[in-house]
């Protein structure tokens, strides 16, 4: 199995005169979770269009190693398909497919097997489309906000099952979402765009060990070299969000101190607007 | 069997999480030496963490001589931490620290003033009395003095 699941060489994608997606080159690893954020409009489901083969690119290229299924939020469901004829829909449709593993993704859910798709509620169809999705047996998972009228609980599960079916078959996962706490943990690699471009790719643990927030007195500027995302400033105190090299681990002299920061904490840094200096400095 | 849990609120790693949660468990004798560590499937689906968060945590515990990979079979804890106290000395201390923790409830202490104070207590310098001891002491001058006629 390759090493690299999605691959983008100055990918541009353009709607009428504007770009949802410019000079976009990545490498997404393989038997991964990826994770995509990025505000609306960052071209999020633009790149999974894209990379699902159902958009063409205006320019540059775009390579998937293995089969692609895409599950976007409005889901592929015949509403007078029981939920097995959707099943023996998905398996004319695909060339590979894997009943058992379709079966067992709706035991584990408890959804009726006889029950027409129409009259299934949110969640459960979410739960048909997904079964329908892993059943098609793809190498690269597309997840374009498709868990997004779960509840809490549900979602938790759901994604936790799905991160074992990673673990199990070597998938590759790309999972767009705007639950950011919720990715703690789940996503192995982050991916963040911001007005058609790429802000920040890279291994989640590594991103997380190259930024901190670093608090101490009122100050202009933060005491060592680093891009500065975030600057807050109180009368007395100024707190800076930065991305340098040792992360929390940078030596500082007193009083100043440095925090790690969590996923959350990261997105948010590099999806707001970066909050200039104070007139007053 | 453990119980890992998942704080995504923190910005502890959930890695980290999960090695920190299973040395205390050896701390606090509730796993052994031989005790089965949950599949690292179990962990992802009840945690939702990813299979490379666990096979970190679990790799870590490896090399620092915790826990041994079992090749099909699993992994299973090989060592132990500082619990080289009798557990029924350490029950008895952990019935103490209860009532203590109770007591400091009632005066209205909340959980991270007692932790302060915990902290406060083991930054002391060492040499500090047992309990039996400091008795011994206060009980040694007034035999003394009794003995004197």
């Amino acid at each position: 199995m390759s090493e690299v699941a999605i691959e983008t060489r100055g990918l541009g994608k353009r709607y009428r005169r504007l770009w949802a997606l410019r000079d976009f080159s990545v490498s997404l690893p393989a038997n991964k979770v990826v994770a995509l954020v990025g505000a609306n409009g960052a071209g999020k489901s633009t790149l999974m269009s894209m990379a699902a083969g159902i958009l063409p690119a205006s320019q540059g290229e775009i390579h998937v190693d293995g089969r692609v299924v895409l599950l976007s939020q409005d889901k592929p469901l015949y509403r007078t398909f029981s939920v097995a004829e959707m099943l023996a829909f998905g398996r004319h449709l695909n060339r590979t497919w894997d009943q058992q593993r379709a079966l067992t993704w709706l035991s584990r859910f408890d959804i009726p097997l006889d029950r027409p798709c129409g009259k299934l509620s949110g969640g459960q169809q979410t739960q048909v489309a997904m079964a329908v999705a892993l059943g098609a047996r793809p190498a690269v998972l597309l997840l374009d906000e498709p868990l997004a009228n779960l509840d809490p609980v549900a979602r938790r599960e759901v994604t936790g099952e799905l991160l074992a079916e990673v673990a199990d078959s070597g998938m590759t996962v790309v999972l767009s979402t705007h639950v950011v706490a919720e990715l703690a943990g789940v996503g192995d690699h982050l991916l963040l765009l911001s007005h058609g471009r790429s802000r920040l790719d890279g291994d989640v643990e590594e991103l997380l060990a190259q930024h901190a927030r670093l608090t101490g007195p009122r100050a202009a500027a933060p005491p060592v070299e680093g891009e500065i995302l975030q600057a807050q400033h109180t009368e007395r105190q100024s707190a800076f969000v930065i991305r340098t090299l040792l992360g929390a681990d940078t030596p500082l002299a007193e009083p100043w101190k440095a925090q790690p920061l969590t996923l959350e904490d990261l997105v948010l840094a590099y999806l707001k607007p970066h909050r200039s200096l104070g007139e007053e400095l | 069997m453990i119980d890992f849990h998942v704080n995504r609120a923190g910005s502890v790693p959930a890695y980290a999480q999960l090695v920190q949660q299973v040395r205390e468990a050896l701390r606090l004798g509730l796993l052994h030496p031989g005790d089965k560590l949950p599949t690292v499937r179990e962990v992802v689906t009840s945690c939702t963490v990813n299979a490379a968060t666990v096979l970190k945590a679990y790799r870590e515990l490896e090399l620092s001589g915790l826990v041994e990979a079992r090749q099909g079979a699993g992994t299973y804890v090989s060592g132990t931490l500082g619990g080289t106290a009798d557990p029924a000395v350490m029950t008895e201390l952990r019935g103490r620290l209860a009532t203590w923790v109770g007591d400091a409830r009632t005066a209205g202490l909340e959980d991270d003033d007692m932790r302060a104070l915990m902290t406060s207590v083991l930054a002391e310098p060492p040499g500090e009395l047992t309990a039996e001891q400091r008795a011994g002491a206060s009980a040694q001058p007034r035999s003394d003095t009794g003995a004197r006629p």
